[in-house]
């Protein structure tokens, strides 16, 4: 007789071609999934997986929004990759994309008259500078007191919101703004670039595309990225080829928060032009999904980048077309990353029902 | 015979590549301490696994009271009436001990049954408790006492101890050994796996001398001294020897001096004021059975730790004791660690890569801190030729290597920069003969081209075939050094089991 639960065991060699696999097969079980979801709630699978995922890019104005989307999303998710590939869990993205957008935005507002060709960069700049800063308290904490920097990274997330919550309904608040809870627009110099006239992409799209390709190179040339990869593998080994493992951590967070910092400040020069509360719908989190999605290449994440965004979308559409809650949009996102945790553990461990006596 | 508990017959167990256990035959007396002797690798943690039915036997007996015994699984051994200790801990840190004890046994029980049983325990044996109190808070010895409860709880007849007085503090141990002899009183039995020879003349009534996977010796300790243990547990190594001393020069180009470092931690093995001097072109070898010391020194000569107590290293007349494996590696010191996987190499990554784990000012490698990766490359290949490692090529993972080698490759990158002085610890663990043999051949072949050379090894062979100088280290302490040709087995055999004279 077999016992009624497996056990897990290890596989000697893991399947490198499943490895590529991976993201796909967890793509196709959630649409699985999600169809018979859409059963039970009584509605015809076909078209609401149409309505979900094929009518929000089957216009011009649908693919610019999906590309509004996934640039915050990719431009994290690449950042998130320097902690992760370190072995960092760097929870806290959200709370460092608020932190450039209060930095950068900041800029924008006390420059909300001036208009000149230096101001967006300049916001950038303060942007990644915020978000870096904001990224670097847990990285201090993590090398002086040995504290996990999930926890604080995520804590961080909270103290962060609640700045930017005192900030837009107190000092920053717009004089001419009836009481809303929002900051002055900025000025016209102070917004991101649009690159297509009555679409939203903007120029935030270009910065990402640069920043992937750079953390491209420093994945697969430098030392830098070879002593990122070494230190996440084995500590033991870092340790053994001499690298600094506190200067490492040091610099994965804060290119991981300037990097989410940047995607702060294009949310807000970009679509948004000021500072309010919800300046983000989950990004920084989101984005984690997307790296794990994107196996933390920065190819797979581009691509990873675009499936998410369109979960966006797509709950935004069903919301309307359909009447389901768009939070069906998260459900989608927790469905993909269950089972791209699941395939991940299956590549890596089988399992197998054990004889009983 | 009535007064035989445990009969082991003809047990047998392979591994891939070695024997563990090889026709092991054996009685254990009731009401007896008996002790497993040997070294590492002897073979006496794989015979009480079996007993514990930790692993299955490939063949051979065991009868427990006359009657046949098998059993699959720890649970099904306690049932049996077989208990063990483990040399490492398995408790609920943050739990209190009522708590990991209440989890620890196999049958239902309420606190308050628990703790009557606990007090007759504690009384009889000699193992004080706080019950409420948290594991973490507890000393080592206090740890095993919550264990050995935790396995009296179950009233086996036969207790099994895992090298036990290895975290211990003499004190401990003293009164671990109060409790032992209480409950041999009682009409238990005690199998003592250790490699102490003092240990076992004092508390054990018998001895099974382990060498190799085979049984070299069952006999009462009344008639043994160190000596003849020491000279049964190592066996006559000292057959073939070809050291040659011609190219050693009187310059001493690394010192250690004074060496002491405390770890605060019972798994860790504190150094004592340890010191020795080795010479341009000297192999110095440092024996010992493992976990005395041996990996916490390494980590201080390769500068992975450099918190030390107090103490200095010095070589080519430079201080380097606060210097980094890098900032060593800057002045041609170059280390191979015990362990391949996940120390002196990256099993996930490339041959190539593994390459810039270790890099040595002559290397090219990198320039404005870009990877030069045809230099990386062509560095790799030549390793692989030169060392004749097997391996489809330099992009193959290292994981894909068998532990020979892997361990070439990496000895073959250590050495192809010609250091000028290579620290190697357990440069043949694991692997098979002939990469052993020709590892052992690049060693001596570098000490003559001028290089020291410091091995740290449990292999008493391959410490005499290839050193010039042995000193042992026991408990975090090295001893003299002694000259490979004029050495006596018998002695070093007595030095690794804490005894001298």
């Amino acid at each position: 007789m077999n016992s009624l639960f497996p056990s897990i065991v290890s596989r000697s060699q893991s399947s490198g071609l499943m490895n590529f696999f991976v993201p796909i097969i967890s793509i196709v079980l959630t649409l699985i999934t999600g169809s018979i979801i859409f059963v039970l709630l009584g509605f015809d699978p076909i078209y609401a997986l149409y309505t979900f995922f094929i009518s929000p890019i089957s216009s011009t104005y649908g693919i610019s929004e999906l590309f509004v989307k996934a640039t915050p999303l990719a431009l994290i998710a690449i950042g998130l990759s320097y902690c992760f590939k370190n072995n960092i869990y760097n929870i806290g993205a959200e709370g460092q994309l608020t932190m450039g957008a209060i930095f950068g935005g900041g800029i924008g507002i006390f420059f909300h008259d001036t208009n000149a060709f230096w101001l967006l960069p300049l916001m950038i700049f303060a942007g990644a500078i915020g978000g870096a800063l904001w990224g670097l308290i847990p990285a201090i904490l993590k090398t002086k007191f040995n504290t996990n920097e999930i926890l604080t990274s995520l804590m961080l997330v909270y103290v962060a919101l609640f700045i930017l919550d005192y900030l837009v309904v107190g000092p920053w608040k717009d004089p001419f703004g009836y009481s809303f809870p929002k900051s002055r627009p900025f000025s016209e110099s102070g917004r991101m670039p649009l690159l297509f006239d009555g679409l939203r992409v903007h120029f935030g799209l270009i910065i990402t595309l640069f920043l992937i390709f750079v953390s491209w190179f420093i994945f697969s040339k430098t030392i830098f990225g070879f002593q990122l990869k070494v230190s996440g593998y084995s500590p033991k080994a870092a340790r053994y080829a001499g690298f600094n493992q506190t200067t490492l951590v040091f610099f994965a967070f804060a290119i991981c928060g300037a990097f989410a910092g940047i995607a702060g400040l294009a949310e807000v020069s970009g679509p948004i032009g000021l500072l309010y509360r919800d300046i983000s719908p989950n990004y920084g989190f989101t984005a984690i999904i997307v790296a794990f999605l994107g196996r933390l290449h920065p190819i797979g994440i581009i691509f990873a980048s675009l499936v998410i965004a369109l979960t966006y979308l797509g709950a935004e559409d069903a919301q309307l077309f359909l009447q389901i809650p768009s939070a069906v949009g998260f459900i989608f996102q927790g469905l993909v990353l269950f089972y791209l945790l699941g395939a991940e553990l299956l590549i890596n461990y089988k399992l197998t029902y054990k004889k009983l006596l | 015979m009535s007064d035989t508990i445990l009969n082991i017959e003809n047990i047998t167990k392979s591994f891939p590549r070695v024997i563990a256990n090889k026709k092991v035959t054996f009685d254990i007396k009731k009401n007896a301490v008996h002790a497993i002797l040997g070294e590492n690798g002897a073979g006496k943690s794989t015979l009480v696994k079996i007993l514990y039915g930790l692993l299955e036997p490939d063949e051979g007996n065991i009868k427990l009271n006359n009657k046949d015994f098998k059993v699959n699984s720890p649970a099904e051994a306690r049932k049996q009436g077989i208990g063990m200790v483990f040399q490492h801990f398995s408790l609920f840190d943050s739990l209190s001990v009522k708590e990991n004890l209440i989890l620890g046994i196999d049958e239902k029980m309420s606190y308050s049954d628990l703790e009557n049983k606990l007090e007759n325990i504690s009384s009889r044996y000699n193992l004080p408790l706080d019950l409420d109190a948290p594991i973490t808070a507890l000393s080592a010895g206090e740890k095993q006492r919550v264990e050995i409860v935790r396995i009296l709880l179950q009233d086996p007849q036969i207790l099994i101890m895992d090298e036990p007085t290895s975290v211990l503090t003499p004190q401990e141990v003293e009164s671990l050994f109060v409790t032992l002899n209480a409950l041999v009183k009682e009409g238990r039995t005690i199998l003592y796996i250790t490699h102490k020879l003092e240990e076992v003349i004092s508390i054990c009534d018998t001895v099974t001398i382990m060498r190799s996977g085979e049984i070299i010796d069952t006999s009462s300790t009344a008639n043994q001294t160190a000596k003849t243990l020491a000279t049964k547990m190592l066996g006559q190594k000292l057959d073939d020897l070809k050291t040659n001393y011609g190219h050693i020069k009187d310059e001493v180009n690394f010192e250690v001096k004074n060496i002491s470092c405390n770890f605060n931690d019972p798994f860790l093995t504190d150094l004592k004021n340890i010191s020795f001097q080795v010479r341009v072109g000297e192999i110095y070898g440092i024996a010992g059975v493992a976990g005395n010391g041996q990996s916490e020194l390494m980590d201080i000569l390769t500068g992975e730790n450099i918190n030390i107590k107090s103490g200095s290293i010095t070589f080519d007349n430079k201080k380097i004791e606060k210097y980094g494996p890098q900032k060593r590696r800057d002045l041609s010191i170059s280390f191979v660690p015990e362990n391949r996987l996940g120390h002196s190499a990256v099993p996930e990554l490339s041959l190539s890569e593994n390459i810039l784990l270790s890099q040595f000012p002559k290397n090219n490698f990198i320039r404005n801190g870009i990877i030069l990766k045809n230099n990386v490359d062509d560095f790799a290949n030549n390793v692989i030729n030169e060392f004749k490692v097997i391996t489809p090529g330099n992009d193959a993972k290292a994981s894909s290597l068998s532990g020979g080698n892997l361990q070439k490759y990496v000895i073959g990158r250590e050495i192809s920069s010609k250091p000028k002085i290579l620290i190697i610890s357990h440069p043949t663990w694991g692997i098979d003969a002939g990469a052993e043999h020709s590892i052992r051949e690049s060693l001596i072949e570098l000490s003559q081209n001028g290089t020291s050379i410091i091995v740290i090894s449990q292999d008493l062979d391959e410490l005499i075939e290839i050193t010039h100088k042995i000193s042992v280290i026991y408990d975090g302490n090295l001893s003299k050094p002694f000259k490979t040709s004029e050495i006596e087995i018998e002695k070093l055999g007595l030095l690794m089991g804490g005894k001298n004279e």
